[in-house]
């Protein structure tokens, strides 16, 4: 089940989550825009390998760390971008 | 020398602020209004703190009474000649004393932003990093659709989201009921609201409250809002375990006691696909910390926070501490401590130049301080951490969000050797992650203190490090040609 979105994007463009297209709302917070396609488990704690999501979303907790383009990003403070490459594998 | 995208130069100002919410904001404003040259930095893209969140991604914003307040501070902040710098992470403060003789002490500031890093000087540095949020675990909490409350706040009013579709609200305080509300509103079904909080508790708080009438009424609304809709409204209930494989997928209430520790009783469940939890707010602290200002502890006010004078100076000269940060106490009365700083500031520059009383100024704010205490007072003991509730926090059940350690690995260690919780932390990674502690800091001091039957002040916190927040090397240095970086001659034989 995915998160409810409150109001209507204006665009949606095309981003590559794990190798497959996703059609995300331009603009919005990665993990926002994730939540409402239904991704809400963006890692694994390294330790366990546990599934984790965004949890605080006010930049401080680091659970929604995953790699934008190659680098590690918090996806409650990166906006989504047309063609940006995102990998759900968390802290190394 | 300058490597790439990171700017050598340091830039220099009268004031730096760290944090543009309510508290950091008006101190800027009100210092630049002052004749100082003011820098002001956030990490968020806008300023407005938590509380007054600007929408971001195409949101439009709720349009209600706090997006406007929020609307014209950032419309005030970007008048005035503060320089704001958003999207700006604040990774390292030093304090710096000129080794020349030459100059005034002052403070040094990196941030990392969009085009890397930034290096800033000013003799005076005002601190205003707000609060985190507390929960204290419980089976679950980890899993994915497990949010804060004040997290829910944000995707609601800043991001157009809703958590999920059938969520269980659950924590205490009065932001549970203005979530539930503000759920319900936009169209969710909210399954029950669970508050630590007896009813009683909040009648006991009811002639704070009514000395504030529209908050009164507001909060009248809430509650009638979250019972219109169907919501189970259950006082004295708190959350028993998340469960789902790979979210949630089911949280199970039940009854506690006055402390907050579990009791006897019926269990309720349900299928819920989002769990908003929330049990007050905690200082984020860390700056103070780290320049090793002295601190004090206050279960009231959101555990430990920089010791102030009437001027929100800390232990060190130059240093001011407002806002949550220095203890949680709200919006009104950040607004109103940065404006006070603002006129110190303002008033300290004035002196150096034309000597001018700034009494009648000071004394009108602090006047306006005295009476919004005694709400946020109110509302403070609702959010307090509840040692009971610590204390029942199972064996099995991970403290340590970043590093899954557990209640046991941490008193075992407490058992074996560790005296102190800088020992803790080395001996089981507890605050080690990449949340630097905190979200397990609050509640492992407090599980310390209590197995080793000293009070909160012995155990104290972590020792305040950089980074402040994590950055990677790479953002540091940025991109950079070895040709460029200066070979030193080699030493003479």
């Amino acid at each position: 089940m995915s998160a409810l979105l409150l109001f209507r994007p204006t665009r949606v463009v095309s981003v590559s989550v794990d190798g497959k297209a996703c059609e995300l709302p331009e603009g919005m917070m990665l993990a926002t825009a994730l939540a409402s396609a239904g991704v809400r488990a963006l890692r694994t704690s390294p330790r366990a390998g546990a599934s984790r999501g965004a949890f605080c979303l006010m930049g401080a907790c680091q659970e929604c760390a995953i790699h934008v383009d190659g680098v590690l990003r918090q996806a409650c403070m990166t906006s989504v971008r047309a063609g940006m490459s995102v990998e759900l594998r968390g802290v190394p | 020398m300058n490597l790439g995208a990171g700017r050598a130069d340091i830039e220099r100002a009268d004031v730096i602020v760290i944090g543009a919410g309510p508290a950091g904001a008006e101190a800027a404003i009100t210092a630049a209004e002052g004749g100082l040259r003011v820098l002001v930095l956030d990490e968020q893209g806008a300023a407005g703190g938590q509380v007054w969140r600007a929408p971001v991604g195409g949101f439009p914003g709720k349009g209600d009474a706090e997006a406007a307040a929020g609307a014209a501070l950032r419309e005030r902040l970007s008048a005035s000649s503060a320089r704001a710098l958003f999207a700006h992470r604040v990774w390292s403060v030093v304090r710096e004393t000129p080794v020349d003789g030459g100059g005034a002490p002052g403070f040094r500031v990196d941030a990392v932003g969009p085009e890397g890093n930034l290096s800033l000087r000013a003799p005076h540095l005002v601190v205003a990093t707000g609060a985190h949020e507390r929960v204290v675990p419980f089976p679950g909490w980890t899993l994915p659709g497990v949010i804060g409350l004040a997290a829910a706040t944000i995707l609601l009013k800043s991001h157009g989201l809703a958590p999920g579709r059938r969520v269980v609200m659950a924590g205490c305080g009065p932001l549970l009921v203005a979530v539930a509300a503000g759920l319900v509103g936009a169209g969710v079904e909210v399954l029950a609201v669970a508050d630590l909080a007896r009813r009683r508790d909040w009648l006991a708080r009811l002639p704070a409250v009514l000395g504030r009438p529209a908050l009164a009424v507001r909060g009248a609304a809430w509650s009638v809002r979250a019972t219109l809709s169907g919501a189970r409204l259950l006082p004295a209930h708190g959350v028993r375990r998340a469960e789902g494989r790979d979210g949630v997928e089911r949280v199970v209430l039940g009854p506690v006691d006055a402390s907050g520790a579990a009791r006897a009783g019926a269990e309720t469940v349900f299928e819920a696909d989002a769990l908003v939890v929330g049990h007050g707010l905690t200082t984020a602290c860390e700056v103070t910390r780290m320049l090793r200002a002295d601190h004090r502890f206050s279960r009231l006010q959101g555990g430990w926070m920089p010791q102030v004078d009437e001027h929100f100076e800390t232990t060190i000269p130059g240093l001011f501490a407002i806002g949550d940060g220095a203890g949680v106490r709200g919006q009104q009365i950040a607004s109103l401590a940065g404006r006070r700083v603002g006129l110190a500031l303002g008033a300290r520059a004035v002196s150096v130049r034309a000597p001018r009383s700034a009494t009648a100024d000071f004394q009108a704010v602090d006047r306006q301080l005295a009476r919004a205490r005694p709400f946020s007072d109110a509302m403070a003991g609702l959010m307090a951490q509840r040692a009971g509730q610590v204390a029942a926090i199972g064996a099995d059940t991970v403290v340590c969000r970043c590093e899954d350690v557990t209640r046991a690995e941490i008193d075992a260690a407490i058992d074996q050797s560790a005296g102190s919780i800088d020992q803790l932390k080395h001996l089981t990674r507890c605050g080690m992650g990449p949340c630097q502690g905190r979200y397990c800091g609050d509640t492992v001091q407090e599980l310390m203190a209590v197995r080793l039957r000293q009070p909160r002040e012995a155990v104290g916190q972590w020792t305040g490090r950089p980074p402040l927040r994590p950055v990677s090397l790479g953002e540091l240095v940025g991109s950079f040609s070895y040709d460029d970086i200066p070979i030193p001659k080699p030493a003479p034989l």
